[in-house]
């Protein structure tokens, strides 16, 4: 097993078995369950507007490389600096470089989980700048230093009580234990961060080929804030994130606030198309836009999973992943937790290092039922095992397809040892039940068996004529 | 070779090979007819009502649910009016705004001394001022929320900076959804777009905390839409 497979295991059986985590993690997410029906309810026709997203991005990830250059030719018309960067080294370059030249001081950051993809804030704080994340969420995980637990929920798994702690620890300011009160702590830490930050760093959601313009979804404001002040603004955005035209935003940004969090839209759906432009009373000086590849070319190589390119980071399909629900989001060891980063993790990172995510899934398809793009993630999962052990194949698990394979085409033997013999075996099972003597211990020590059924299929079906 | 042209060159290199289309996993190569059109797009999405007053009642239940403040109000007279019970309720002494014919009525009629954001500004004496009163684009009764750019409503900050952003609009300036929105604003600005375009639906908002709702994480803890 690889490192990471080993500390994904030892986490996974410690979290699952952690009856605080679970209760917390279900609390949020029954609460977003019952606002997402809500929402969605109130489509027309939701699975044609599924369809319609997916059509969207099929176009605009098949065609590509037209529309990035449409996308950037727009944004330099307007004054934009646009920058490509092939891997998170170059990126990081490009940043900290454009930080350097401006002389800044302090930088002000809003949610970007590409950010969290290059390890943006430890090159940035590497190089002698003092970052703030302005989502209260992020603003909470980078308090606690440790990295986001949802890509739309960052400090999801977090007590009031916990946030409370932090806060008391770190600013010295925590008069309750009260969301209003706490939330209010970070505005005022927040304001003064934003008036004198010189540079502000966004993500992005979409990038309109079309108009060539950025759009940036949030609730609380601060990436309007953090677009606004500061007199250099940079946005960074994966190269998969375009749309074609300004109009289908209509489509995509009240189904990702339906998805996402349950909501109609979100709080701030905000285009960017360039710095301050003549006439215009405030904006930064200077714009940039950084594009990142960082392996999304090697996805899109393979047509068979470049769907998985029209991710718009919803979060809809951790929110409905049994493993998710109960591993939780650090276990996975990544940026993008959940079914996506499953299928998306071994292709970016290495399929041998991190097939084990694709291992870890009950195949039950929640996520892609869940997923407003229709990204057939579920398949994927299979894809990636097929791929994995093509290319490196298990002796292990060749021999026990070996073993499975006369007994599944023999009736007879699969009846007498499978079918009776595990009704013989149950009689005496309770005496070593979750005992080491068990045979079935690795699953028993943490779980009930349920009594095989009475009569098989096959025996009723024979029955039945 | 530029990062620039090394991407692109990956990226053509990899679309040689078709992939198949959304809900086929094999076969089926060819590419669909045309993207989807607005019609196609209003089938989909929520349903907005066909007459004006179907309308402003949907953007009215909206508002309620995401607690914006929404007045449909006669005439002027009674944006003054509106304007003033704010102003005694919340002890304005001063105003940030921009300038625009339903602004500067506004102004005129509170007498209060104003920051204008138009030929720029001082970003903490904006911070100071406890309201910001902007006009808008439209009003998007599917979901409640506010179309403002750049340029139509003092730059960036004035919506967001301020505790309080209260919102000037005509009732001819209510569309029925996003479509239509996106539509107005690629007619409006179709050949020289203003560097923002931001939708705003409801004071700023968070739920990071417990996923419990808390108005005004950092921009304004109240909207207030008085609309004629
Ligand atoms: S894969 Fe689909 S459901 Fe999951 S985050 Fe991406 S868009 Fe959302």
């Amino acid at each position: 097993m690889s490192t990471a497979a080993v500390a994904f295991k030892k986490d996974a059986v410690r979290l699952s078995a952690d009856l605080r985590h679970r209760a917390l993690i279900q609390g949020a997410l029954s609460k977003y369950e019952l606002k997402r029906d809500e929402k969605q309810a109130l489509f027309q026709d939701w699975q044609g507007a599924r369809q319609l997203a997916a059509e969207t991005k099929w176009e605009a990830v098949n065609h590509l490389d037209t529309y990035l250059d449409q996308f950037v030719r727009g944004l330099e018309a307007r004054g934009t600096k646009v920058h490509w960067a092939s891997t998170a080294q170059q990126a990081r370059d490009i940043m900290v470089g454009i930080c350097r030249e401006k002389s800044a001081r302090s930088i002000v950051k809003s949610k970007a989980m590409t950010a969290e993809e290059i390890h943006l804030n430890e090159a940035l704080e590497h190089a002698g700048f003092d970052v703030v994340e302005s989502d209260l969420g992020e603003f909470i995980v980078q308090l606690r230093e440790e990295a986001p637990y949802h890509i739309v929920f960052p400090a999801m798994h977090l007590t009031r009580g916990e946030i409370k702690d932090v806060f008391e620890r770190k600013l010295h300011d925590a008069p309750s234990d009260s969301p209003e009160e706490l939330t209010m702590v970070a505005r005022r830490v927040l304001r003064q961060k934003y008036v004198q930050a010189d540079v502000g760093i966004t993500g992005a959601n979409f990038a309109v080929a079309e108009t060539g313009m950025v759009s940036v979804t949030e609730n609380e404001g601060n990436a309007r804030l953090t677009a606004a002040l500061p007199k250099t603004m940079i946005t960074l955005l994966g190269i998969e994130k375009i749309v074609p035209r300004l109009e289908d935003l209509a489509l995509f940004l009240p189904m990702l606030a339906t998805v996402g969090a349950g909501q109609l839209i979100s709080g701030y759906n905000t285009m960017y198309g360039g710095p301050r432009q003549p006439g215009e009373a405030d904006g930064p000086e200077e714009f940039h836009v950084v594009l990142l590849d960082n392996n999304r070319t090697a996805i899109l190589a393979d047509a068979e999973q470049r769907d998985s390119l029209h991710c718009i980071r919803c979060g809809a399909c951790l929110n409905v992943c049994p493993i998710y629900r109960n591993v939780g989001g650090h276990t996975y060891g990544t940026t993008y937790p959940g079914p996506i980063g499953s299928v998306i993790t071994p292709n970016l990172r290495g399929l041998q290092e991190w097939k084990h995510l694709s291992y870890s899934s009950s195949l039950c398809g929640a996520c892609t039922e869940a997923c407003p793009v229709k990204i057939d993630l579920a398949h994927h999962l299979l894809q990636n095992r097929r791929n994995a052990s093509r290319q490196k194949p298990s002796f292990l698990q060749r021999m026990a397809f070996k073993l499975f394979a006369p007994l599944a085409t023999k009736p007879w033997l699969w009846s007498l040892l499978v079918t009776k013999g595990g009704r013989f075996g149950q009689i005496f099972h309770g005496l070593v039940k979750g005992t080491r003597l068990d045979p079935a211990y690795v699953w028993t020590k943490t779980r009930d068996l349920p009594p095989i059924a009475r009569q098989s299929f096959k025996e009723w079906w024979k029955e039945r004529k | 070779m530029s990062e620039r042209e090394n991407i692109l060159a990956r990226v053509k290199e990899a679309l040689t090979v078709a992939a198949p289309l959304p809900g086929s996993h094999h076969g089926a190569h060819a590419e669909p007819a045309s993207l989807p059109t607005q019609e196609d797009h209003r089938r989909v999405l929520p349903l907005v009502g066909e007459s004006f007053e179907e309308r402003v009642a949907l953007f009215a239940k909206n508002s309620d649910e995401l607690r914006s403040d929404f007045k449909l109000l006669i005439d002027q007279s009674e944006l003054v009016a509106a304007l003033n019970k704010l102003r005694a309720a919340e002890g304005w002494t001063r105003v940030a705004s921009h300038k625009g014919s339903l602004t500067d009525a506004a102004c005129q009629a509170l007498g209060l001394p104003v920051l204008l954001t138009d030929a720029g500004f001082d970003k903490t004496e904006l911070e100071k001022c406890p309201v910001g009163i902007s006009e808008c684009d439209a009003l998007v009764a599917q979901t409640g929320s506010v179309l403002v750019t750049s340029r139509s409503a003092g730059g960036r900050a004035l919506s967001v900076l301020p505790p309080h952003h209260v919102v000037l609009a005509r009732r001819g300036q209510l569309v029925p959804g996003l479509p239509e929105a996106f539509a107005l604003v690629k007619q409006k600005y179709g050949a020289d777009y203003p560097s923002m375009i931001s939708f705003i639906t409801g004071p700023s908002r968070t739920g990071d905390i417990e996923r419990i709702l808390v108005l005004g994480a950092h921009g304004p803890k109240k909207l207030t839409i008085l609309c004629f």
